[in-house]
């Protein structure tokens, strides 16, 4: 044990027993860090004072987004350590930061990470999102909840994204990754437009869309359900997080996909007409919002015909409020006033 | 990472038995409450790991004179378990009393060894569905292998709980008629021979009523490959694999 150690470099005086004890402190009761051996705990320590490893009402010191990570932000002079009796004096003393990344705590993660202690997880959106072609087009429908982890963080999030005046593209995966990718897809779109002078066609967008995917390896987490009308006629594409993508007659992704899938399975076939092609897709979204708890609220239904789309927000609520109370009596407004006084 | 470090160090120090692995599975199993009993359905395949090892394995299974057992998983686990109700049968045939075990009582059966099992740490590998008829009155419920219980009017097993249960629950009712319980169960085993991997396309459907059970030869479902999108899906993309990203 490098206690030994310890007490034989140092003479015993009060400061240094009180390090004894804050080293005995961390190594034994921060259990993510009990496996580790010596020289990583050492370089652990050096990075942190003693404050910093009793944060308080903190679940786990390893991920707390607060003081401790802030601290660590600096770069700090590594000492010895036989210094660390006066490190403990200068337990406030941070060197500025000279600004850009640093990447200490990459090698930090890193070492974690092999040690078995996984990092936390990115939100998503858990969704159903499906598109299908029928006679005249494309249909997209969407659910409107977006999650963080176990709660709804938004009860009514619009996941039908608009990408040109004949295309728009559902999102599934980590929100802020599909408004981005979409964002910038719309606007090279755009360009392109302006460039060529011609309406933009759906497998330009795809092309677009899965060679920036393709380029970040799967980091950027966007399932995208693309559709629409150009003039080679109508499409739909599936596209994957790591950029591989499907030209399908019919699509599901988010998680909800498979109960979504199970009714499209079941219930599609070619030649739908506007008001069946609403229908199936309605009855495609309700069953990831019944069946999935990722997905909830309402239905958000875009048709893409030929020179013409519409976009029905919230077409449905199934959800809407059932419970409401039913009274008889209505008070009058300021009723309040009175019976407070 | 970390089970797995300890998965293998229990099982090479104790020489240990226990159950960490499935090796042999069989895929979703499917059963409906209709008017005159209960219907249950499953693919006859055996999966290997990957490898489509065996393709005519019953995985539901008569059992006394009033029930049906049906299982998803591990088979070696289910064999074991038609061992122990064979057992159970056996003992209650011979007290010769008039009476016969119900599929409630075997259900409660089945529930308590799932669960004693679990908690040793030794899992039976399987989700069970047992569904059957006495005294007029059918009953169907689901064991599964950390040994929850719960009766149901329809039930799916494995994949079958995210595909099946949303056509279940929509176009399930009361009165279903024995042709329209197995067209559903039908369309259920249809999502599901496209969408899971493990399912072969041979059914083996089995009705049990008040009568008795009733086996029927294993077929196969039509299945329909047909669409425009499908031929020449590639057509108008153009993706060079040296491309220069344009910057606009």
């Amino acid at each position: 044990m490098d206690k030994e150690n310890f007490i034989k470099s140092e003479s015993h005086d009060s400061d240094s027993l009180f390090i004894l004890f804050c080293h005995h402190l961390i190594s034994d009761l921060l259990i993510p860090y009990s496996h580790l051996n010596l020289e990583e705990k050492q370089s652990l320590k050096q990075n942190r004072t003693c404050r910093d490893a009793f944060p308080l009402s903190r679940p786990s010191p390893a991920f707390s987004g607060g003081s401790v990570l802030r601290r660590l932000a600096a770069p700090r002079v590594s000492p010895p350590a036989g210094l660390l009796k006066s490190q403990m004096s200068k337990a406030t003393i941070d060197l500025p930061p000279k600004g850009g990344f640093s990447f200490d705590l990459c090698r930090r993660n890193d070492m974690l990470s092999k040690k078995g202690v996984r990092p936390p997880s990115y939100r998503k959106t858990g969704t159903t999102i499906v598109g299908i072609i029928f006679q005249d087009g494309v249909i997209l429908g969407a659910d409107t909840r977006a999650t963080e982890g176990p709660i709804v963080c938004d009860k009514n999030c619009e996941k039908i994204h608009y990408m040109a005046p004949n295309i728009y593209c559902c999102g599934a995966g980590t929100a802020a990754d599909t408004e981005a990718v979409t964002d910038m897809v719309s606007s090279q779109l755009q360009l392109h437009r302006y460039h060529t002078g011609r309406e933009s066609r759906v497998v330009t967008a795809l092309t677009f869309l899965k060679r920036h995917l393709f380029n970040y390896q799967g980091h950027v987490q966007a399932a995208l359900v693309l559709g629409g009308v150009d003039f080679t006629g109508p499409h739909l594409h599936t596209i994957y997080p790591h950029g591989s993508t499907d030209t399908l007659p019919f699509a599901t992704m988010g998680s909800g996909s498979l109960a979504a899938m199970s009714v499209f399975e079941s219930k599609y076939r070619e030649g739908l007409t506007k008001d069946e092609g609403i229908n199936l897709v309605s009855e495609a979204i309700c069953a990831g919002i019944f069946n999935d708890l990722g997905s909830g609220s309402n239905v958000d239904i875009c048709v893409i015909t030929k020179g013409h789309k519409e976009y029905l927000r919230n077409h449905l609520l199934p959800n809407a409020d059932v419970y409401a109370l039913k009274r008889e009596y209505t008070f009058p407004k300021k009723t309040g006033q009175y019976l407070l006084r | 990472m970390d089970a797995e470090h300890v998965r293998d160090c229990w099982s090479c120090s104790l020489g240990s038995e226990r159950t960490m692995n499935p090796y042999v599975t069989g895929t979703s199993v499917l059963a409906v409450k209709y008017r005159d009993g209960i219907l249950m359905a499953a693919d006859m395949g055996g999966s290997y790991g990957s490898t489509l090892r065996y393709k005519t394995i019953e995985r539901i299974k008569p059992i006394g004179k009033h029930s049906l057992l049906g299982a998803s998983g591990e088979i070696s686990d289910f064999q074991e378990i038609l061992r122990y109700l064979d057992e159970l049968i056996l003992y209650d045939n011979m007290w010769d009393d008039g009476n016969s075990l119900g599929p409630k009582e075997l259900h409660n059966y089945l529930t308590r060894v799932m669960y004693n099992r679990r908690n040793k740490f030794n899992p039976l590998w399987n989700s069970l569905v047992l569904g059957g008829v006495k005294n007029g009155q059918k009953y169907l419920g689901m064991v599964s292998m950390l040994g929850v219980s719960f009766e149901e009017n329809h039930v799916a097993t494995g994949f079958g709980n995210h595909l099946a249960r949303p056509i279940l629950r929509d176009e399930w009712n009361e009165n279903l008629s024995f042709e329209d319980a197995v067209k559903l169960l039908e369309k259920c085993m249809r999502v599901l021979l496209y969408r899971d991997r493990s399912p072969v396309n041979k059914l083996q459907i089995v009705k049990i009523t008040e009568e008795g059970t009733t086996n029927f030869p294993p077929y196969s479902l039509k299945t329909f490959w047909g669409f425009e999108s499908y031929e020449n899906p590639t057509v108008g993309e153009h993706v060079p694999l040296n491309c220069i990203r344009i910057r606009l």
